[in-house]
């Protein structure tokens, strides 16, 4: 009887494909010169370049980092290139203006740029390689105050917000890979809530390698003013090639005073074949900071890359503040990910809570790594983590690494953890029903990663099940 | 309906069914009774298509196909239902989903339209009733955190939902209260038909004054040593097993 999971598990990549565009591509290579071509392209002001030259050099005295529980080869820095954007994208561009191959490269991803209606509830920026090609909604949202733009049109039409943000959660001397994307990074999302403004409807950047042998730093700040409301989505996926290629990205988010900020990644990012060949190395820096009784949830469901090296985190900077990571991450074949959360807490009364549901198949090899730090100063606060692992199969491995640091004695923390196994018994009692093996692992691996996508929103939640099934495809045995 | 001859089966290189024959026909109800560990279980669970066992000779008939020829889904989806001995648990699927999708998958199997979640309501809405469970348990994940009654109670509701023409009960007694049997009892008889049958796994012979066997087997060492009528499960309780295995 061949097995159920096999079957599954070899399903292609629906979004390897190649756009065949003009493009404006840097030779490869990293030195001074190289970001102040990548800044002088973007016209940007000189205070940008300073920070950028600021992060490279000190980008020079650091390492790469290599203490996750991943293994891969030191990177050539020198042979990446630093900058692709297609030529037909102008500064300023309208979205009619956009070349219709690139609005077909989004058609064929499920995203229309153009076609209004179905977009309806949702606004883009859609980032392909180092640009952003067009952000959805604009006009609308503008009504309401809500800045959402190209993080490069962001530096010209507001430079004052970019200005006292930008680095103030992440600074660009955070790790290894923030300094590199904080010299090099070509484009990404900005959004600015004005106070008390509850933004109508979902915002989100869709992020697209196309070009070879580039990597794509791009980085997203949010910023949701006293009272705010927003959620943002992020999606992204890459062509196939035998090659790896570097994906370091950073999000920062602003959330001040009563604001609350949601924000959710479907990555689904090529993960490379069977064999581990190919695939993106997605090396991201998230991290938040939420001000007095502000709320920031990550929710994050990851799928693709050959390595996953990703911690999205809140500081929980004002009193009364809440933190919430929910992560479902999924690795198969010789798929690597270490991700997980840090929940640092400043304030008092701060809360946080961490759902993490790893689910390892084939060779690959799954860690949760976390980080519960609670402050001398943050009285009363409270961190519930719970961290559960599913092997499917026995070649797999998953590993946790919770680290809890508390430095006063008002505080709780609680931490629960599981391994399953993805039993026969359960695969055989779905079929004794009528259910098939895919059919089945897909009810069974939902179930599990329940308290997870129902926090995504309805049509993230029912794309990243479908998802989780291609992934798993062909897993059992 | 259905024929099993010198049926052969091994797990972990074990050789536990050691040469089963069994003819059930349409509209009879069966008892299979027997010693612990002497391969009830496994029966059922080869019927149901278990990939654990492998069965090295013999044949299984059912409606005139080689059942051993289909996937454990298929053999579902053409009417053969398996009532666990140990129903197992799935974690953050409700009820009502795994017992729909369940539905639907068998409707689909005999071409029938499938229904959505509002149309099912009401096909569980006198299901529940027949098996007397209450609707709160719809909403909670399969089998999780169920008392061993309930877990019993819950393949029953599946099996009246589903409608199989050869159910096959294992052990579906074994842990019930008494109030819990009857209405186990009464659920089995309220499904059957001319066209139905039902093969019942049980130690106890009470569990017989509510399903009435029209053949009584027992199974010892992998092989059916004795059959009867319902008279021979009354004597089994008299006497237990040795005079059967003795004379065997
Ligand atoms: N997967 C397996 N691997 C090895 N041995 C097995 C396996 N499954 C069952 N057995 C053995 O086969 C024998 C029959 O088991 P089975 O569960 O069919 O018995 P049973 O008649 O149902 O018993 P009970 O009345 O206790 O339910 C037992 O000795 C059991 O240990
Ligand atoms: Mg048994």
């Amino acid at each position: 009887m061949s097995s159920p999971i096999d079957t599954l598990v070899n399903r292609e990549y629906q979004y390897g494909f190649v756009t065949e565009v003009q493009s404006d591509t840097l030779a490869p290579g990293l030195n001074e010169d190289v970001i102040r071509l990548i800044s002088s392209k973007k016209q940007e002001p000189e205070w940008l370049l300073d920070w950028r030259l600021k992060a490279y050099r000190r980008w020079l005295t650091m390492t790469e980092p290599h203490w996750g529980n991943v293994k891969f080869d030191p990177i050539d820095y020198q042979a990446q290139r630093y900058y692709s954007a297609p030529t037909s994208v102008k500064p300023k561009q309208s979205l009619d203006e956009v070349d219709p191959e690139l609005l077909d490269t989004y058609k064929k991803l499920g995203i229309s740029l153009t076609e209004q209606k179905l977009l309806a509830g949702v606004a883009v920026d859609a980032v392909f390689d180092s640009v952003s090609v067009g952000t959805t909604m604009k006009e609308e949202l503008s009504r309401y105050g809500i800045i959402f733009c190209s993080f490069n049109e962001a530096v010209h039409n507001h430079p004052d917000l970019v200005q006292k943000y930008l680095g103030s959660v992440v600074p660009y001397s955070d790790n290894f890979f923030a300094a590199l994307n904080s010299a090099v990074f070509g484009d990404g999302s900005f959004c600015y809530v004005p106070k008390g403004v509850h933004c109508p409807i979902e915002l989100s950047t869709y992020f697209r390698i196309n070009a070879a042998e580039t990597g794509q730093f791009e980085r997203t700040l949010i910023v949701a003013d006293e009272g705010s409301y927003v959620s943002y989505l992020e999606g992204c996926t890459a062509p196939k090639r035998s090659t790896h290629q570097l994906h370091a990205a950073i999000v920062e988010i602003v959330a001040l005073d009563n604001a609350q900020v949601k924000y959710s990644t479907v990555q689904n990012w090529y993960a490379g074949d069977k064999d581990g060949r190919g695939g993106i190395f997605n090396f991201v820096t998230k991290r938040a900071k939420a001000f007095a009784n502000a709320k920031v949830s990550w929710t994050q469901v990851e799928t693709g890359s050959a390595i996953t090296w990703k911690y999205p985190s809140v500081i929980l900077q004002g009193d009364n503040s809440t933190g919430e990571f929910y992560s479902v991450a999924v690795t198969n074949h010789k798929q690597q990910a270490d991700t997980g959360t840090k929940m640092i807490h400043r304030g008092r009364n701060t809360k946080s809570t961490i759902i993490s549901k790893g689910i390892s198949a084939g060779d690959s090899q799954n860690s949760y790594r976390g980080r519960v730090q609670v402050l001398p100063r943050a009285e009363g606060a409270r961190n519930y983590t719970q961290c559960d692992s599913m092997l499917i199969g026995n070649r797999c491995g998953a590993h946790t690494f919770p680290y809890i640091e508390v430095a006063n004695n008002s505080s709780t923390t609680e931490h629960e953890a599981s391994t399953s196994k993805i039993g026969e018994d359960q695969i055989f009692y779905c079929k004794a029903r009528g259910l098939n093996a895919e059919h089945a692992i897909s009810l069974i691996v939902s179930g599990f990663c329940k308290e997870v996508f129902k926090e995504l929103p309805m049509e993230f939640a029912l794309e990243a099940q479908a998802l989780l099934g291609i992934t798993l495809e062909g897993s059992v045995g | 309906m259905l024929k099993i001859e010198n049926l052969h089966a091994t797990a972990g290189g074990k050789e536990i069914l050691k040469g089963v024959s069994l003819t059930v026909n349409a509209g009879e109800v069966h008892a299979i009774m027997g010693p612990n560990g002497s391969g009830k279980s496994t029966l059922a669970q080869v019927i149901a298509g278990h990939p654990g066992f492998e069965v090295t000779q013999g044949s299984i008939v059912y409606d005139g196909e080689n059942l051993l020829d289909l996937q454990p889904e298929e053999r579902a989806q053409h009417g053969v239902f398996l009532a666990f001995q140990y129903p197992v648990e799935i974690p953050g699927v409700t009820n009502a989903y795994f017992l729909r999708s369940a539905y639907n998958e068998i409707r689909k199997a005999r071409g029938e339209q499938q229904v959505d979640p509002m149309e099912f309501l009401d096909v569980m809405e006198q299901k529940l009733k027949l098996v007397d469970m209450d609707p709160d348990m719809l909403h909670r994940s399969v089998n999780a955190g169920f008392s061993g009654g309930e877990k019993k109670r819950n393949e029953i509701l599946q099996m009246a939902v589903l409608e199989p023409k050869l159910a096959i009960l294992d052990e579906t007694d074994s842990g019930l209260d008494i109030d819990a049997l009857r209405v186990v009892a009464g659920g089995v008889n309220a499904l059957k038909k001319p066209t139905n049958a039902t093969i019942v796994v049980t130690h106890y012979q009470r569990l017989l004054n509510y399903i009435v066997p029209d053949k009584v087997h027992v199974l010892a060492h992998g092989k059916i040593v004795k059959s009867g009528g319902k008279e021979l499960a009354l004597e089994l309780e008299a006497r237990g097993y040795d005079w059967v295995l003795e004379a065997a």
